[in-house]
């Protein structure tokens, strides 16, 4: 274990768990430990893991909302426009509004705009796609995908100190800890 | 190849229309090289042109009937585009050809051509030379659609499919297209020197190897030309004959009174018509176009309704629309007649079967109740002894000179048909006959079967040969010359109608192959030379009417269409009953059964006649009145014959007459008499063309001059084969399994006075609706149709009409049976009843035009919506062809472009369709738009001068064509128009009303008038309806 | 749903996934079929048969395309012939993947998450299947965009009164919401084949699908979230889905379309041939790949018990359609019922009720519930017999309706039939296809279905 590396080259550490149960501890007691900047690696989504690292807020649902309305609601409008306003013909004796004919269409580019906005509007906000990221450069976070679990203390973060982050993670008894260069 | 097609057209005639300037670049040159050469001359190098190898082949091998066309594409495609370019080296591209003699035009349009307007000449078509009378729609003359003369007696605007479908023969890319010696290309002057050496030394023996062979003629120039000839060759002979002739009726009026005289019927006064097998609503019977509208005018209940009573061997369209209908033997008419007359009070010594039923007992009263208002008719096919009979009654019952008339015959040479080619084949093979003109028809095909016509005309005892006909069909093919004949819409000639009133026959366009006409063919013989059609037809009529004013005269009677004053006088036939012999062997009713052979009966074919328009598609596939049947004859039996026979529909029997035998697929015909065969002529032909070689089987082989009609001795027996019949509809009754199912509205007069709304039931009434109906009463139109079912006698002509006006697709035989058929006008035939004998009933479905329109709701582009004036209107360019429409269209009246039905390729076709109706492509789907470019045509002379459409501008097709006026459309918004007051009437119901669809197109209900006396027969004609108010 | 505080007791008794398993092996079995596995004999021979069936499409719609809707047995009346009978049961069978992944899920159905993966597969590949057919069967395919509402130089609109352009919406909205909801179940499938990809080009493929997933906790959470959302937009979808193409008749006027109880009847015998579908598959792919680890006869079982109680839900269908032709009064529609009891098809039907009601029952019995031989025959019954009812529904309703003039018969061409087949062959292909290039099972999800993926639970074990 060296420490000649500086903060500024380095993007944080990262400490190894065997076990979700591990890991979700340690990010406890890091959180608690009054680090603000840090993330917590699985292969599976992990009951409560976000929360652990003080991540709370989630603004997926709004989006998903907003998108299901402008879906409805254009869907309408159009259907609307088209046949009462631009283009009115008689079509089989049937009223220029035939509101329970529009019903359809508007329901499925409410779901289609929601849905579209849901995956898209996660992945922006993950800020996915990123193809590099410093994380990957550790050999071991492959097994982030398998059966690892990780948790990293970045080095913007306020309270970062290479000496004292690291004997702090020590403590957490991790399967090792690595730097990760940025 | 193009650069001879603008040649062409350049040289076609006289006074071409051509629209590039480069062709009349080429013109000159062309003229340069050409300079003194004739017509036919260049016709002939022209041919050599398209005359290769393997045009010659495809002209002669057996072409595919339309089944197959559309399987194998390349077959066909290929064929197309190779003729359609030879074709169009015979000068047939789109440019139009104006005939260079003056005809003159029927002044509704303006006198001067404007183009996009069509003109209208009067004009006439014959059949068995009987003239109907007609108008040609014509633009840029180019003939596109035929209707009948709203002011000619015979025909009050009426005509019959036929007439309508002769258009499409003018066309006909099989047609003859130059004169030809033992199959070679020769030219007109060629022939003319090769025929007149014989005529020479003829002239010497005073033409007594000279023979010439004519259809019936009622031409009187013609008749004059050839009487001329005969007088000045006293030797020489003309022969007349017809396969579907008028034998009998000479034979019986000869019976009774000593001559040869025409009858007439005018049923417009007739309270009561009996009619012996006679079919006079249909096509074909003399002036049954007048007899339709006189008939259908008195089937109206709230006037006083006329009965008809008909006696019948084959079920025709007539007599399903009989009050009383009785289904019987041919050979046992005979029988009827005599009990009836015996009845109606003539002495016809002992009366033979069927003996005194209730039935004749009720007839013959009804006839003594109505003297001087009723009417017996007989049929071309029954024997002399009961037309004479007919004019028997009708004397007795005074109706001569009241509802019959008689006069002079409209044949100009009424010779028994089958005595005279008897005498001609005679000389024929003892070599009598050096030179043997054959105008027109087909002797070789449809001559009785002893006579063995072909076999004379093919040995080498007549020196020489020469055919005048429009097609190089079996005849044509035994003659040495083959000289092609002119259609008549492309010639000069004059006929007389039913009543004898004359026609001047004025061509419409130049001969599209150069063709001739009979009276040209005369004049070689007379050694006149270089006189056309028009100077011999003029000529005639300045004997006929010599004086100043002929110019004046002329003109008028080709404006009108017929000649003033022609009419043949009626003339009081002196009945003598003496020359009336009944000592013939009464028929034994009994025989058949247990003898198991039947009673063959020959009949015309509703469609393609005699086989004359065997290679007329639009016939062709023109389903027949009662059996909707297409592209075949069957061998037509009853239901309990079948039974005994172990016959079903489509089996193919074998049927033996005389020790020949044909076979042919068996339809089972409800209301056919027992132990009874009808066959029906004109089919099987061999060399027709594309469109009708091969199409059926012949029956001509066993038809002897002796039993002509029909005949007993027939064996029928099952081979176990199975052979498709394409039959538009199929044998369908009103009845389900689950009810009646109330599609015609039916009652009997007395009941229709109980119930007159019994046709509402079941409709809802019109504020049943949640939202608020599309109102039109703003619009200055809004348009509708009623159709009256008591009028429609099931003739088709609205269907040709339509097929004509719309450019409607033929789609084949194979493509029928896949029920794919493009007509946009259909006639179901129904039958209510007992098998043996039912009632039959035709509605004509065209497009109901609904107002909530189920189609429309469903298109997803709207190809199909409404118009401000109530059309439900169908956008080809729009549609994607999705089909949604046509399942969801509950009359079933959309048609589909499943292939490229149309032809694209043929230039004739291109000169024949109706240029202001698109020609649909692939993919798309059509229907009736109530012929939405005649409205718009109208609509737009209206606004022209600030005016709206008058009732009597607007007519749709099938309203025109309809000889029984069983149509009325117009403006709904017009309280005055006729169509408002017919949707007034309590007849008046929707089609399927019950459905909401709110359909523009309504109907009257059909009310029948039947003899109270018959009780027995009312049981047998209950409907389930009745039985189930019954019980 | 992935996370599952609480495996459901019954969980407990009969477990998803075969005991002994860790993450790791979890992982190294799925991902190696993909990753390792070599490219076995039958592979190659069953491929080759079923691509050359799904050229036999090509050809098919290339003469199609060539000579018209005319080379089929259609006609008038019959409009509409096996295009829209394979069309409705193709979209039909996509039903079981959309209602596994989606309602299963927020019904916490654990069980699910081993099947699901490849049940939404199959639905990507039905619909596009189904999508094949009402593109072909338009009489000018070239214009079908017209369907669409674009602005247009002819200034002319759809007609959304049409049932046709509620399909074209609800089908392909269906299409690419299933589309989208299989791939983002698959990003954390491709971050674990990326990272045990051997070759770089491989691990390059997948690291791109992967875009990068690193399982970052904050990640998870949205995701989950996103899925979660993702999962309650398709359950109205599925069921919307079928019931807009019920529509297409029930809107119509035909006898024998024009019935309220088309919606739910036509949803559930879309469930119904859907879950015969994923059997058809799931119990051969099971055997060949060796995964009843993980694809244990409780699956099958509880699928077969959906089959039963869908099909007897469709079997109250048929009654009530016949109950209806009775009571209606109409004569219409009681000819529709004497028709398929007497009429030309009667065969049909007869085949339709056996395959489809008295066949299944035996899935009463366990004994046939627990053997897969058993299971995969009745479950191909199921398919038989549900396209039958939709060739009732289109071809017999239409052949018999309200003018006797114009009753017809329809007989399918050889093109019918090739054009058919030819989407079968299409859609293994493209199963064929998945199996070796995508994990068939969801790697992460089956991961929480392991005891140690329960934080408290793992906590409680502890003390």
């Amino acid at each position: 274990m060296t420490d000649s590396v500086t903060n500024s080259s380095i993007y944080g550490l990262m400490a190894e768990f065997d076990s979700a149960q591990e890991l979700v501890a340690a990010a406890h007691k890091t959180h608690e430990a009054g680090y603000q900047k840090i993330d917590a690696y699985s292969p599976f989504p992990i009951e409560g893991l976000a929360e652990a690292i003080g991540f709370h807020k989630n603004s997926v649902p709004l989006v998903v909302l907003i998108g299901g309305l402008i879906g409805g609601i254009s869907a309408y409008a159009l259907q609307y426009w088209v046949a009462v306003i631009t283009y009115p013909v008689n079509v089989g004796g049937r009223p220029f509004h035939s509101w329970p004919s529009f019903i359809i269409v508007t329901f499925e580019l409410t779901i289609l705009f929601g849905g579209l906005s849901a995956a898209v509007g996660m992945l922006i906000l993950n800020g996915l796609p990123m193809p590099y990221h410093p994380v990957f450069n550790v050999p071991e976070f492959a097994k982030a995908s398998e059966d690892k679990f990780f948790l990293v203390v970045f080095s913007s973060d306020p309270n970062y100190d290479a000496a004292r982050t690291r004997s702090f993670l020590t403590g957490l008894s991790p399967r090792m800890i690595a730097e990760v260069p940025s | 190849m193009d650069e001879h097609k603008t040649k062409v057209t350049g040289i076609g005639a006289g006074g071409e229309v051509c629209p590039s300037k480069r062709k009349q670049l080429d013109l000159a040159t062309v003229k340069a090289q050409i300079e003194e050469t004739t017509g036919p001359e260049y016709w002939r190098s022209l041919e050599e042109l398209a005359g290769s190898a393997e045009f010659q082949e495809m002209l002669h091998r057996e072409f595919p009937k339309g089944a197959s066309e559309w399987l194998d594409d390349f077959s066909r495609r290929g064929f197309l585009k190779t003729m359609g370019a030879s074709l169009a080296l015979a000068g047939l591209t789109g440019c139009t050809r104006m005939p260079n003699t003056e005809i003159v035009p029927y002044v509704k349009q303006p006198e001067n051509v404007v183009p996009g307007r069509p003109m209208f000449y009067a004009t006439a078509f014959t059949l068995g030379g009987y003239a109907s009378p007609i108008l040609v729609e014509s633009h840029l003359f180019r003939p596109t659609k035929i209707e009948g003369n709203p002011q000619h007696p015979a025909s009050l605007g009426g005509t019959d499919v036929y007439a309508q479908a002769s258009i499409l023969d003018l066309y006909d890319p099989d047609r003859a297209q130059n004169i030809t010696y033992m199959g070679d290309i020769r030219s007109w002057n060629a022939f003319m020197e090769a025929v007149r050496g014989p005529m020479n030394v003829q002239k010497s023996l005073a033409g007594g190897g000279v023979r010439i062979l004519t259809q019936t003629v009622s031409s009187p120039t013609l008749a004059s030309q050839i009487r001329s000839y005969l007088a000045a060759n006293p030797q020489a002979k003309w022969h007349v004959y017809e396969p579907i002739s008028r034998d009998n009726v000479v034979e019986g009026a000869k019976l009774a009174f000593g001559e040869p005289v025409e009858t007439r019927y005018d049923l417009s006064k007739a309270d009561v018509i009996v009619s012996l097998d006679a079919d006079f609503l249909y096509a074909g019977f003399p002036g049954s176009a007048r007899y339709t509208r006189d008939f259908a005018a008195r089937r109206n209940p709230d006037a006083s309704m006329n009965r008809l009573y008909v006696i019948e061997s084959t079920p025709t369209s007539t007599g399903m629309k009989a009050d009383h209908r009785l289904p019987v033997r041919a050979a046992e008419v005979e029988a009827f007649a005599q009990t009836l007359a015996a009845l109606v009070g003539i002495k016809v010594g002992e009366i033979g079967p069927p003996g005194e039923s209730e039935f004749i007992k009720a007839v013959a009263a009804d006839l003594t109740r109505h003297r001087g208002s009723s009417v017996v008719i007989a049929a071309d096919h029954q024997p002399p002894v009961v037309h004479a009979l007919a004019h028997a009654m009708n004397d007795t019952l005074g109706n001569v000179g009241k509802t019959v008339f008689y006069t002079d015959p409209v044949d100009a040479n009424p010779v028994n048909r089958s005595e005279s080619l008897h005498a001609l084949v005679e000389d024929m093979r003892a070599g009598k006959v050096d030179l043997l003109l054959i105008l027109g028809g087909n002797p070789a095909y449809d001559a009785p079967a002893e006579l063995e016509f072909a076999s004379a005309l093919k040995s080498n005892a007549v020196s020489l040969k020469v055919f005048l006909g429009s097609h190089r069909n079996e005849t044509a093919e035994l003659c040495q010359w083959h000289v092609p004949e002119a259609h008549y819409l492309e010639s000069w000639s004059d006929a007389r109608a039913y009543d004898g009133t004359v026609s001047i026959i004025q061509p419409l366009i130049e001969p599209l192959y150069g063709g001739k006409s009979a009276h040209e063919i005369i004049t070689i013989l007379a050694g006149q030379s270089g006189l056309t059609g028009h100077d011999l037809v003029q000529a005639y009529w300045q004997k006929q009417h010599p004086g100043a004013d002929f110019d004046a005269f002329w003109r008028k009677s080709l404006h009108d269409g017929w000649i003033e004053g022609t009419a043949f006088a009626t003339k009081q036939g002196k009945f003598d009953l003496s020359r009336l012999n009944l000592a013939r062997e009464s028929i034994s009713i009994t025989a058949f059964r247990e003898t198991g052979v039947f009673e063959l009966n020959f009949r015309r074919d509703p469609s393609i006649y005699d086989g004359r328009f065997s290679n007329n598609g639009w016939l062709q596939e023109l389903p027949k009145p009662l059996t909707k049947l297409t592209w075949d004859n069957p061998i037509m039996i009853g239901p309990a014959m079948a039974e005994r026979l172990k016959l079903n529909f489509k089996d193919v029997a074998e049927l033996e007459f005389n020790g020949k035998k044909v076979k042919g697929a068996v339809w089972i015909q409800a209301g056919h008499p027992d132990n009874s065969i009808t066959v029906f002529l004109g089919y099987g032909r061999t060399r027709a063309g594309r469109v009708g070689t091969g199409t059926g089987f012949d029956v001509y082989p066993l038809r002897t001059s002796q039993t002509p009609w029909f005949a007993d001795g027939a064996k029928l027996r099952p081979t176990g084969e199975i052979y498709q019949l394409a039959s538009t509809q199929g044998y369908q009754t009103m009845e389900t399994p689950v009810g009646e199912r109330p599609l015609v509205q039916e009652r009997s007069l007395e009941e229709y006075k109980k119930e007159p709304n019994f046709a509402k039931e079941g409709e809802p009434p019109a504020d049943l609706t949640l939202y608020k109906p599309f109102d039109y009463s703003k619009e200055t139109y809004s348009w509708g149709m009623a159709i009256d079912l008591n009028s429609c006698v099931g003739c088709n002509n609205c269907i040709v009409a339509c097929q004509s006006e719309n450019n409607i697709a033929v789609v084949g035989k194979e493509q029928t049976l896949r029920g794919r058929h493009m007509h946009w006008l259909r006639v179901d035939a129904y039958y209510n009843g007992p098998r043996e004998n039912p009632k039959g009933f035709f509605q004509p479905v065209p497009c109901m035009q609904c107002e909530n329109a189920p189609c429309e709701l469903v298109c997803p582009v709207q190809a199909t919506v409404h118009s401000s004036e109530g059309l439900n209107d169908m956008v080809y360019n729009r549609c994607v062809g999705t089909r949604y429409c046509s399942n969801n269209c509950p009359y079933k009246v959309r048609r589909f472009n499943f292939f490229l039905f149309q032809d694209w390729e043929t230039p004739q076709f291109k000169l024949m369709r109706n240029p202001d109706v698109t020609v649909r492509s692939r993919g798309v789907m059509e229907k009736c738009t109530y012929c939405v470019q005649r409205i718009s045509e109208r609509r737009i002379d209206a606004e022209r001068v600030d005016s709206t459409i008058k009732e009597n501008d607007l007519q749709t097709a099938c309203q025109q064509s309809c000889p029984a006026n069983a149509i009325a459309f117009g403006n709904l918004n017009d309280p005055n128009s006729l169509v408002n007051k017919w949707k007034a009437q309590t007849r008046n119901y929707s089609l399927l009303g019950e459905l909401n669809t709110r359909p523009r197109t309504t109907y009257l209900a059909e009310v029948r008038n039947p003899n109270p006396e018959l009780e027995e027969s009312k049981a047998e004609l209950r409907t389930p309806r009745a039985e189930a108010e019954r019980t | 749903m992935a996370t599952n505080t609480q495996i459901p007791v019954a969980d407990r008794r009969v477990p998803v996934i075969a005991p002994g398993h860790t993450f790791s092996t979890i992982t190294e079995k799925i991902s190696n079929i993909v990753l390792s596995r070599p490219v076995s004999l039958g592979w190659i021979f069953g491929f080759l048969i079923v691509f050359s069936m799904m050229n036999m499409l090509m050809m098919a719609l290339g003469y199609l395309f060539i000579k018209g809707t005319g080379i089929w047995g259609i006609n008038i009346p019959i409009g509409w012939g096996f295009a829209i009978v394979n069309f409705v049961w193709w979209i039909g069978i996509g039903h079981a993947g959309t209602l596994i992944s989606a309602i299963l899920c927020l019904l916490r159905q654990t069980w699910r998450n081993s099947i699901n993966r490849f049940a939404e597969a199959m639905t990507l590949f039905a619909v596009a299947c189904a999508g094949i057919f009402p593109l072909a069967h338009m009489g000018r395919p070239w214009l079908a965009y017209w369907m669409f509402p674009y602005p247009n130089t002819m200034r002319y609109w759809p007609n959304f009164r049409s049932p046709l352009v509620w399909d074209v919406f609800a089908v392909s909205t269906y299409f690419t919401i299933s589309l989208v909801f299989w791939f983002v179940g698959l990003i954390p499938d491709f971050a674990s084949m990326r990272d045990r990809a051997e070759s770089t080009l491989v691990q390059r493929i997948y690291g791109l699908l992967a875009m990068g997933w690193r399982g970052s906790a904050r990640h998870w959470h949205r995701y989950e979230t996103a899925y979660l959302l993702l999962a309650g937009l398709a359950t109205p979808l599925v069921l919307s889905v079928h019931t807009v193409v019920s529509f297409d008749f029930a809107v119509g006027i035909v006898p024998g379309w024009h019935t309220t109880i088309f919606p739910p009847y036509f949803v559930v015998g879309a469930i119904y041939s859907g879950f015969a579908m994923v059997l058809c598959l799931a119990i051969p792919i099971r055997a060949i790949y060796g995964l009843q680890d993980f694809i244990t006869m409780r699956h099958l079982e509880n699928a077969a018990k959906v089959m039963l109680a869908t099909g007897l839900i469709v079997a109250y269908g048929y009654g009530m359609e016949a109950f209806m032709g009775w009571y209606s009064g109409s004569q219409y529609d009681s000819f529709l019922l004497w028709n398929r009891l007497h009429g030309p098809y009667q065969l049909a039907y007869a085949a339709l009720l056996a395959c489809n009601i008295f066949i299944p029952q035996v899935l009463w019995l366990k004994k046939f519930r627990v053997s897969t031989g058993w299971l995969w025959l009745i479950s191909f019954i199921v398919l038989v017999g549900m396209w039958l009812e939709r060739f009732i529904i289109v071809v017999v309703s239409l052949s018999r309706d309200f003018l006797n003039s114009s009753w017809g018969q329809y007989y399918p061409t050889k093109w019918d039939w090739m054009t058919f087949a030819g989407t079968i062959g299409m859609f293994l292909t493209a199963m064929w296809l998945f199996v070796r290039i995508l994990p068939m099972i969801s790697i992460f999800e089956l991961r929480t279905l392991l005891p140690e993926a329960h934080v408290h639970e793992a906590a409680e074990v502890k003390q």
